[in-house]
């Protein structure tokens, strides 16, 4: 009997771990993380914004790398709007060295980043958010303090040729939350880069 | 004139040979065209694996297809290497890459920039990252997120064959 009720807390356990991470409508918890700049940023700091727009980006993966202009030009158009982009480093560096905090400045220098390029150094914030690959992209909506996340997955519908995308999921997302509507689609996938970690 | 023509046509048929000699021509698919490579009602069992030159685990793991192929070579089982690489001269850099870690096994490239259409096809449970791989024989079937070990991939092929 006490063997049998090891295997079901074990399952159970095992389950939990399994579904670790964010859903859509799950709230979603702050962070802090240092920026490129050397300053810490959370999304508190941000006391007009209507949510945020988390993107798990890198260095090294070239569909991040395929990803950089348009998610420039998304901040810098939904920025004011009241949606700014979030972009957070989940690599360990000790893995993919072009992954440094080091060449993320730089990275962040050569391409003009409009958004902050934060480090997820512990690799505990992609944990939280159940991020499993870059880019890896996380609508969050703001009410009050309260952040609920709205949208999980990719960018558009073409990885290789932004100017052949017909549907662009992100944006679609955000214009539904700026006219106070849930989003019609809240998931998507994509192919993206690993996360790299050393365990 | 007729000697002329000939060394003319025998210049044509070495520069061909030696332009092969740079790229083989691997086939390059949109997911519709790869599909039937998921679904063969045959003896064999299929091992097919996502990677991409670039994706440092996916090469990692690389040489334990190679192992599997080698090991398995006299029996069903037939090993694929979907090639994610995008960008230019794609296809001699992938001739370049496999020569050079001597990867034998076959690649195509998969071409299909609209991703979130067919990764569910893949498996339910794939959200896009790479590596992945797929082993089935028919109806059996496992997926595998992230790298993948020869003993894995052998115990899961034994296992479909018991």
């Amino acid at each position: 009997m006490k063997k049998v009720l090891l295997l079901c807390f074990l399952l159970i356990s095992s389950v939990a771990i399994m579904a670790q991470g964010y859903k859509v409508g799950d709230s979603a918890e702050d962070f802090k993380l240092k920026n490129i700049d050397g300053k810490h940023i959370s999304l508190s700091d941000y006391s007009d914004a209507k949510g945020f727009v988390v993107i798990f980006t890198c260095n090294h993966c070239p569909y991040a790398v395929a990803y950089e202009d348009r998610i420039i030009d998304f901040d810098k158009k939904y920025k004011k709007k009241g949606f700014p982009v979030i972009a957070i480093n989940p690599n360990d560096p000790a893995v993919v060295p072009g992954d440094s905090f080091e060449g993320m400045q730089k990275r962040a220098k050569e391409k003009g980043f409009t958004f902050p390029y934060l480090f997820d150094a512990k690799q505990e914030v992609y944990k939280n958010f159940g991020a499993t690959k870059t880019p890896h992209v996380y609508v969050l909506s703001k009410d009050k303090s309260k952040l609920t996340v709205e949208y999980i997955g990719t960018i558009d519908n073409n990885y290789k040729d932004a100017s052949k995308v017909s549907t662009r999921y992100l944006e679609d997302a955000v214009n539904s939350l700026l006219m106070n509507k849930k989003p019609e689609v809240t998931y998507t996938k994509a192919i993206g880069c690993s996360i790299k970690t050393k365990g | 004139m007729m000697m002329k023509q000939r060394l003319f046509y025998l210049l044509i048929v070495l520069i061909s040979i030696s332009l092969n000699g740079n790229s083989q021509d691997f086939k390059t698919m949109d997911y519709e065209a790869l599909k039937p490579s998921f679904h063969q009602q045959n003896d064999t069992t299929y091992v097919i694996n996502f990677w991409a030159m670039w994706c440092k685990p996916c090469v990692e793991e690389l040489p334990e297809f190679e192992h599997i192929r080698k090991s398995y070579e006299n029996k069903k089982v037939k090993i694929l290497l979907v090639s994610l690489d995008f960008g230019s001269n794609v296809k001699e850099r992938l001739t370049k890459f496999l020569k050079k870690k001597n990867i034998n096994a076959e690649v195509v490239i998969l071409d299909d920039p609209d991703s979130n259409a067919w990764i569910g096809k893949v498996d339910q449970s794939w959200d896009g990252a790479l590596p992945a791989t797929v082993v089935y024989k028919k109806e059996n079937r496992k997926f595998f997120a992230g790298k993948i070990t020869y003993s894995e991939l052998a115990e899961t092929i034994d296992n479909f064959n018991r």
